[in-house]
Order: structure tokens, then sequence, then C-alpha cells
């Protein structure tokens, strides 16, 4: 597993290059959720290039969609277009390159940014999967800030009623949202009791950056039988380098000079340490 | 009278199409009865989807069944469908473009009495102004059937309204004039053009017989299309008239006579009365009676055409 830790922060620095070319990006919640999204394309899911067609691949739904630009270098490590395309169109003028996912870029099934949609629309597409006699899994990722949307709990009640278990959230559990602390703008440490109260398996990952624990839960979820599961990943919210770790001013937030140094220097510095176990 | 509501024909048409095409699924949001689906619900039960008292998920679930190949018909009635899960609308159906048809039911003021958290007057407005959301409102229940049969064929979303009552046929068994996406021409005349949608499309014919009878001649236009708007069949009719009449179960603004209204100005610029609800909560009653209320009658557009004219 060793690569894929690796490969994690290789991935932040390139969600670097991306934010400091288009001078924009929700940088924190991009290095929370990234040992999610490396595990989830990387070793989860069946979901590639060649098989976009394929109807029987596993379905994703990036349902905290400002973080694109750390979901942008994940689709270019996978090969679904090249990641100097996206450094160099990120964010300008008539590009389809946004700071949300847009699905007429492959590899992205569906657009978001307005949060709470990503789980209702799993539900739908893990009904279909049922109903079409697919084994593929629907997998949704998730922020904690957005778990105050009313319509999430539309999606978690219809989920579990019709006893999906082909279907896993994830919830990026980095405790800050723009306004500052989750539970200071609003409270979710009941978290685990509300998804049991609506009768989902509840995965509690003690470190939501760390890819074992992740792979884990995954497979914890796969096993489960009738009933959803959703992950709450424990993460860091600007995971990578404490210029940026848990502090709620980098939700949204371009670097300055030396910052970015120091951040360079942290990522490259952790990358390294890692491809070494 | 016709005994068969537009809606009851929706379900039919369902129906008849589900059996061969497994792929077709209708969802309702605690609305089967209202929406005359519960026909379809026990006859194709792997085919429907419940999804209680919730008209976001119910537009977002069929969003993710229609990206995994599905073909999702979700009604609800109009009113929460248009604004409750106007969100969901824009961003799963219409941005994302999944092939989501959504039915909105007992629209307009067909909810009478309920008062306006039930009315859809609003629905027009709202669903035009969402790049790629088509907007169909049908004249009845023959033009009903052509247009879901029309819809069952492509893959884009789609908004369609209709009442909850049965209505006058505007058309002929067996000889129903339809071409999709352009709108119905009943009648031609040159004094005056009547463009109208849904249930208001009876009462415009009739009003063209009314004004018949004075010596003035009236077209009336079936503009079942309201997005894309047949702005070619706008331009032919008011080309000639002296004045257009516009009518529509729907709030005075961003509705059918919005829309006629900027096309006629830049392309034949002439005296346009747009007759509509008002825009305060309509009064009590029937749809008959609030229509014969505010004027929305065959003599109400008459006499409109009738002033308009001088």
């Amino acid at each position: 597993m060793s690569n894929l830790k690796a490969l994690a922060y290789e991935l932040r620095e390139n969600t670097m290059d991306i934010i400091m070319s288009g001078k924009a990006g929700h940088i924190g919640g991009d290095m929370s959720v990234m040992e999610i999204l490396t595990e989830l394309y990387f070793d989860q899911m069946n979901i590639s290039p060649e098989n976009m067609e394929d109807p029987d691949r596993d379905k994703f739904v990036m349902s905290k969609g400002h973080s694109m630009e750390a979901y942008y270098a994940v689709l270019a490590k996978k090969g679904f277009f090249p990641q100097e395309e996206v450094v160099e169109k990120f964010s300008k003028f008539d590009s389809q390159y946004i700071g949300h996912p847009n699905n007429k870029l492959p590899g992205i099934e569906m657009n978001s940014g307005s949060l709470g949609h990503g789980l209702p629309v799993c539900v739908g597409m893990a009904l279909a999967s049922r109903m079409n006699g697919q084994k593929c899994r629907v997998y949704t990722v998730m922020g904690d800030g957005e778990l105050a949307e009313g319509s999430v709990w539309e999606g978690a009640m219809a989920a579990a009623h019709y006893k999906l278990d082909n279907l896993c959230a994830v919830v990026d559990r980095n405790r800050l949202q723009i306004s500052g602390n989750t539970e200071d703008v609003m409270a979710h440490d009941d978290l685990y009791e509300r998804f049991r109260a609506f009768n989902w398996h509840v995965i509690d990952v003690k470190d939501g950056n760390d890819i074992d624990q992740l792979k884990a839960a995954f497979e914890e979820a796969k096993e489960t039988k009738g009933k959803p599961s959703v992950l709450i990943a424990n993460t860091v919210k600007g995971k990578g380098s404490p210029v940026m770790e848990n502090k709620a001013n980098w939700h949204h937030k371009v670097p300055s000079e030396d910052e970015l140094a120091q951040i360079r220097r942290d990522l490259k510095e952790r990358k390294e340490a890692l491809q070494g176990e | 009278m016709s005994k068969i509501a537009n809606r009851q024909v929706i379900c039919d048409v369902l129906m008849e199409n589900a059996r061969e095409d497994k792929d077709i699924v209708v969802l309702c949001s605690d609305s089967r009865g209202s929406a005359s689906l519960a026909k379809f619900a026990d006859n194709f039960p792997e085919q429907f989807i419940e999804v209680g008292i919730a008209e976001q998920n119910l537009v977002s679930i069929s969003a993710g069944l229609a990206k995994c190949g599905k073909k999702p018909y979700a009604a609800s009635p109009a009113s929460f469908l248009s604004t409750r899960s106007y969100e969901q609308c824009k961003v799963d159906a219409a941005y994302s473009n999944t092939n989501v048809k959504l039915i909105g039911i007992s629209g307009g003021v067909s909810y009478g009495a309920l008062g306006m958290s039930h009315h859809s007057a609003q629905d027009i407005a709202a669903m035009c102004a969402i790049p790629n959301m088509r907007v169909y409102i049908p004249s009845d229940r023959l033009q009903t059937e052509c247009l879901i049969k029309a819809l069952l064929s492509d893959e884009k979303p789609a908004y369609i309204r209709v009442g909850r009552n049965a209505v006058e046929d505007v058309y002929e068994e067996g000889n129903v004039p339809f071409e999709m996406d352009r709108a119905t021409v009943i009648r031609e005349g040159t004094d005056v053009a009547i463009i109208a949608c849904g249930e208001m499309v009876k009462p415009a014919v009739e009003a063209a017989q009314l004004l018949e009878t004075k010596g003035i001649h009236a077209s009336v236009v079936d503009m079942y299309c309201v997005k894309p708007l047949d702005k070619e069949a706008i331009v032919k009719a008011a080309g000639n008239a002296r004045a257009v009449i516009t009518a529509e179960e729907h709030s005075p603004f961003g509705g059918l006579g919005s829309m006629v209204s900027q096309v006629v100005a830049v392309e034949c610029p002439k005296k346009v009365v747009n007759l509509a609800l008002p825009d305060t909560p309509v009064i009590t009653g029937t749809s008959k009676e609030v229509f014969d209320h505010y004027g929305l009658n065959a003599e109400g557009i008459a006499k409109a055409a009738l002033e308009a004219l001088g």
C-alpha cells in the first residue's frame, strides 16, 4: 500500500499546481479528501477511461464538488485528461475545467457544486444497478458541513428504505467549514447516531487520511448486506503542511509565495518519507 | 366533455410502452393516486419507485436512474415539483443533462380551494429560465397522448404540466395534428392572433368562434411547446394580425405572455395583451370559477380581442 500513500502526496503536489495556475481553489478540502479519492480510484473502484461506456462500471459522484482541484489531479492521474491541460486551463476564460464537477469532461458522471445532491443521485444509480441486475457499486463523497442540507437526509432515508447495500457514502469529516468549526456552525458530533438511526451501517475511520484504514473500511462496506454503508472519515483539513492544517481560513485560499514554498517542501518531504516505506 | 383527464392519458401511454421497454420507470412522491399512476404501480411494481413525500429526492433519484440508462418519469403536483425541487431540476436534470421527464400534475389552479401553496402559477417562468429544460403544456387528452409518445423517444430532460380534471377535447380522435416542438395552428385569421397553452386553448377556440359572429377573423395557436417556443408560428400568426392576445393559467410574469411579447416586440411590433392569473393569491374556487372570475374564458378572451382592436 505504500505506493498509494506516497501517491496521495504526489497528487497533493499536482493539486497545488492546479490551484496556483488558476489562482483559485478549495485547498483545505482538497487536501483532506485526498486519501479517500486515492483509495477509491486506485484500489476500490472499477472506473477507468477504458470502461466509461461499460454499464457495469462502478459509479462515483463527487458530492462535495468544491474539492474539484483534488478530483482533477486524481482523474488526470487515472488518464481521463492530461494534468498539464488542467493546469493550463483551470478557472480560465471559456474553460471546461471549472471550479466544480462538469460532466462534459471525461470521467465525471454528474455535475455538482450545490451541496446535498450527490447522495440522492447515488440512490437512483444504486436502484438502477439493482434493477439492471448489475454487480457494480456506487460511491459518493460528502463534506461534513454539507450534512446540514436536508436533501442529504432525504437520500439517506431512501437508501435505507430500499436496503441499498451497493451504495457507500463517505463523509470527509475534517471538522471545519468556511465559517469555522463545524460544531459551532451546525453541530454534527452525533453523526454516527444519526446515520444509525436512519438504519445505515456506520464505519468509523479514525484516521481518514490513512490509506490502510480506508481500505479496511471500504472492504467492510462491501461485505455489509441489507443496508447502505457510510464511512465517517476523520480527516485533517489542509492535510499535508502545518501551514494550512486545521485552519478554517484555508477553506478557499491561494497561498502566498512564502506559504507555497513551505507547503511544497512539506509535501515533498512527506512523499519521500512514504516512498521509502 | 371527455371523461379522461390528461394525467390519466400519461399513465395509459406509459403502461402501453412499459410492457416492452423495461427501462421505463415511474417515480412518485406519495402522489400515485393524484397522478393517476396507481394502476401503473400495481401493474409494473418492478418499474415503479415510491420516494415518499420528498420531492427533492424524487428528482435527484430520477437523475441517478437516468444516468444509468433508465427512462424515469417523475410525477408530483406541479407546485411542489417545480419549486420545492427547483434546484434538483436545474442541477441534476438540466445541468447534468439527464433523461428525466418531470410530470407536474394538477398544475395551475387545479387544486382550486386548497390555496396558493398548491397552485403552480410560477412553473412556466421557473422552468423556462433553466437552460436545457423544455416545457410542455398540452391542451387536451389527445395532444397529451401525442406528446408523451414523442417524449418517450428522446433522451433529454423536460417538464410537462397537466391539470387535474378532465377537459373538453380540442382535437378530434384519430385526427390530431401534432408535430414535436411546433405549435398547432388550430385556425387562421387575419384580424387578431390568439396564442394560448394548456387549458386556455379550448376557450381561445371558442373566443375565435364568438369573434367570427362579429365579423372578426381570429387565428388560434396552441403553443403546447412553451419551450422551445415556436417563434415561427408566433411571427406567422402575429405578422398579419392587428393585435395579439395570449392566454395562460400562470402568473402574469415570465410565462407564455412574456415570451410571446418578447418575440412580437422584435419581429413584428404590435399590441400584445397578456391574459393571465393576477399577481396575488388567486381567489378560492374550482378551476372554472377561478377562470371565469379573471376573464380567462371565451368571453374574456373575445372581449380582450375586441378592446385591443379598438
